[in-house]
């Protein structure tokens, strides 16, 4: 796709994206199975990406396949879209493709992402790519890779509740804090990489397709528009999403997910939005935090 | 001849052949299983006598033969032609499966608690509190203290960890259980305890048991009926106490002489 | 006259393959039958086999050749062929088998001990307890004891505890391995009135006892045995 754009604006002696058009279209198919069995693990052949396994090859890979000329991206590590790994990503992206890049969640045709979601709502159109370490949610209660995949077509999940009691049983609550176990589509365990369960409710019924790459385990898999994406719980101790002691410290944001940022050696400390995007424009539009200054264009550069 | 007991067996293994290359470990294996009923499988190592078990519980492959359960919906599966998830769903619902060595049977990572409500949350009951009450209740039963239910069973002696074993195969009720060598490695005092808890169980819960067990004394305390293998065949079978007392085959007569006392 | 037991053509030899396979007959052609209410007695040398046909009865030896009909539950089953099952509900419904040794089970209370043919044959807890206590108080253990396993009392307490469990249950049939060897003479008199009693209320027994007291006391018939056969 996109033949009249590509190579035009791009590096010297480098296709489209870095892939070539076979590997995208390898990585395509796999990602059209990933969409149609939502939640299911698909392989695929994990290319070399000139990044070490780890630092988001997988989601890279993703991107690469799907990425189009006219597509605007955003890349955010942790909720920032200014930390090491989002700017070396979409340094690269914007190398290998010349695509216009944003910080803005809602201007994104694309987002790429390492443990989180976007505060601001996804629309439909937008994609946004996971970078995922471990894709197997049943790794850590069994090792063999055999036996989980047969744990999966016979939807043999009773054993990942037992982490869960554990859990209770251990800390009073459920206290798995991220990467939090979902069913997807009422049929496959899935995990959602390592996002703070905070997020773990925006994928339900999103509008957005949620793609998902692991690369150095060489899977993806795929949570399509407005799928039914559904913690796993107890009865009598429900899934719920953290709190915190206070609102955010810039933008006086309520429902987002702060990071506890320390002041001082006498324990002071503030909490501030993990998603820089969304606390900026929540500060443009005039909210304000207990310990904002007054909101003025940032005027440097 | 007699109306009150079962006129159907609960298990039958009918001429199960299981090779290992050329060496021969099962060799046309047939008997009869029945509601309550313990059957003891006895032999030296290598006999065949673990291979049996364990094709039994379709967790070896057979080369021929069948392995006809009557579950409890009363309809007859094949389990040596059933498919995975009906085999499977059997394993953890109907049948258990106590393993000589406990880190084998047990999830060593997980709690007392955790591991006795295993079979149950695979069997979709989701209620925190209910699970921990069962839970409760089956520590009791084997004789483990209730206050040790969120510990791991590492911290367990190795007779505890046998009896939590046995508390998380027996909590969803099986009709079949499996022991492969259940008293193996522990004190002369700690399998007496434990053969007694056995036998108790074995007779509340009215559950048939495949014992496999080396130690002449642990089949007498718990089997009812006895199969004796060598080199892969059942070279004699009977009631426990027939073949004890009054062995008929050279072999059986060797196994019961070499015994100190039983 | 109900006959509970009836025996025929029995052969029982032993074969000894650790020892060259020598063959050892014991029993050659028995034949003999039990009616309800009698005491027979097997009486003979040692090494005629008594024993041996006590516990072929039992179900306990397998004889080669030959039959033996148990009345259970109104119908003559063969013991010799039936299949083990059958044999265990036999035991369980119709047969007692008091020998002079207990088979201790570790743990097990003395008083559960006792009760426990009674509840197995269906009986309620405190139905076979309050029979089990009267057994073992006419017995004379003291109530003390009945709450601890037997394992580390006396051989003649652990006798009388084998006693009590071979009576308790009040089966049909009651074959008795020498039950008053090495008990006194207050205890031997007590267990003779348990037999009597038993007897009297329609049990079918087979005895082998070594003291001619005893025998008197209890024998109505007398089936004497030779080594290697029977004049019946």
């Amino acid at each position: 796709m996109n033949q009249a754009y590509e190579t035009s604006a791009t590096l010297a002696g480098y296709n489209f994206a870095f892939l070539d058009e076979q590997t995208k279209r390898m990585l395509r198919r796999a990602i059209l199975k990933a969409v149609a069995i939502p939640g299911y693990q698909v392989p695929f052949g994990s290319r070399e990406m000139p990044l070490p396994y780890g630092w988001g090859t997988g989601g890279m890979q993703v991107t690469a396949a799907v990425i189009g000329a006219k597509d605007v991206l955003k890349v955010i590590d942790q909720g920032a879209d200014d930390t090491t790994n989002a700017v070396s990503i979409r340094h690269f992206f914007v190398r290998m493709t010349n695509v216009a890049t944003t910080e803005k969640t809602r201007e994104a045709t694309l987002i790429q992402t390492r443990h989180r979601v976007p505060e601001t709502p996804l629309s439909e159109g937008q994609i946004l790519v996971y970078q995922v370490p471990i894709p197997e949610p049943l790794r850590w209660l069994e090792p063999r890779e055999t036996e989980t995949r047969k744990m999966h077509a016979l939807s043999e999940y009773g054993v990942m509740h037992v982490k869960l009691y554990e859990d209770i049983a251990q800390h009073g609550h459920i206290s798995t804090a991220y990467d939090y176990p979902v069913l997807v589509n009422g049929r496959y365990l899935m995990r959602c990489s390592p996002i703070p369960k905070f997020d773990t409710p925006k994928l339900h019924m999103n509008a957005a397709l949620q793609l998902f790459g692991a690369g150095r385990e060489k899977r993806i898999y795929a949570v399509p528009p407005y799928t039914e994406v559904k913690p796993l719980d107890f009865e009598d101790h429900p899934f719920e999403v953290e709190r915190w002691p206070e609102d955010c410290a810039l933008c006086g944001a309520q429902d987002s997910f702060l990071d506890e940022v320390i002041l001082d050696d006498r324990g002071g400390r503030m909490f501030v939005c993990s998603d820089t995007d969304y606390c900026g424009e929540r500060r443009a539009a005039g909210h304000t935090g207990r310990m904002s200054a007054p909101y003025k264009e940032e005027a440097a550069e | 001849m007699t109306p009150d007991l079962d006129q159907t067996p609960l298990l039958s293994v009918e001429a199960l052949n299981k090779s290992f290359g050329r060496h021969v470990a099962c060799h046309d294996i047939s008997f009869d299983l029945w509601p309550g009923e313990v059957l003891g499988i006895v032999g030296e190592s290598g006999s065949g006598k673990s291979t049996l078990l364990n094709a039994i519980a379709g967790r070896l492959p057979v080369d021929s033969g069948k392995i006809l359960y009557r579950a409890a919906s009363n309809s007859i599966v094949d389990l040596a032609s059933a498919s995975d998830a009906q085999r499977r769903h059997l394993m953890r619902t109907e049948w258990g499966f106590v393993q000589q060595h406990a880190r084998d049977g047990l999830r060593m990572g997980f709690s007392a608690g955790a591991n006795i409500g295993e079979r149950l949350m695979a069997l979709g009951d989701k209620h925190y509190g209910k699970l921990r009450d069962t839970a409760l209740d089956w520590l009791r039963a084997v004789e483990i203290a209730p206050e040790r239910i969120d510990d791991l069973p590492r911290t367990f002696s190795g007779g505890m960890q046998q009896r939590l074993q046995i508390a998380r195969n027996l909590v969803t009720r099986p009709r079949i259980v499996l022991m492969d060598e259940p008293t193996g490695g522990l004190d002369v005092s700690v399998q007496a305890r434990l053969l007694d808890l056995i036998r108790r169980l074995v007779q509340e819960h009215h559950v048939a048991c495949i014992v496999v067990t080396h130690d002449l004394g642990v089949a007498r305390l718990l089997a009812h009926r006895l199969m004796v293998m060598r080199h892969g065949q059942v070279v004699e079978a009977g009631l426990t106490d027939q073949l004890l007392d009054d062995p008929q085959h050279a072999y059986t007569q060797l196994l019961v002489s070499s015994v100190l006392s039983v | 006259m109900t006959e509970m037991i009836k025996v025929e053509n029995l052969d029982k030899t032993f074969t000894l393959h650790l020892r060259g396979g020598i063959a050892l007959p014991v029993l050659r052609n028995t034949g003999f039958g039990v009616n309800a209410g009698e005491c027979v007695t097997l009486h003979g040398p040692s090494g005629a086999g008594k024993s041996t046909l006590l516990r072929s009865i039992y179900g306990n030896y397998r004889p080669q050749a030959g039959r033996i009909l148990i009345r259970h539950e109104n119908t003559p089953v063969d013991i010799v062929a039936a299949e083990p099952r059958v044999v265990l509900e036999i035991r369980r419904r119709t047969l007692g088998y008091v020998t002079q040794f207990l088979r201790v089970i570790p743990r097990v209370p003395t008083l559960d001990i006792v009760a426990e043919p009674l509840l197995a044959r269906g009986a309620g807890e405190q139905a076979g307890r309050a029979k089990a206590a009267e057994l073992l108080a006419r017995l004379q253990i003291a109530e003390k004891m009945w709450s601890l396993p037997p394992a580390t009392f006396s051989g003649g307490e652990q006798q009388r505890i084998n006693i009590a469990r071979g009576f308790c249950a009040d089966y049909p049939i009651l074959l008795l391995d020498e039950p008053t060897a090495s008990l006194d003479e207050t205890n031997r008199k007590i267990v003779i009135n348990l037999i009597d009693d038993a007897r009297q209320r329609g049990t079918a027994i087979v005895a082998i006892v070594h003291d001619a007291d005893t025998r008197a006391a209890i024998t109505t018939r007398l089936l004497p045995l030779e080594s290697q056969g029977v004049a019946a």
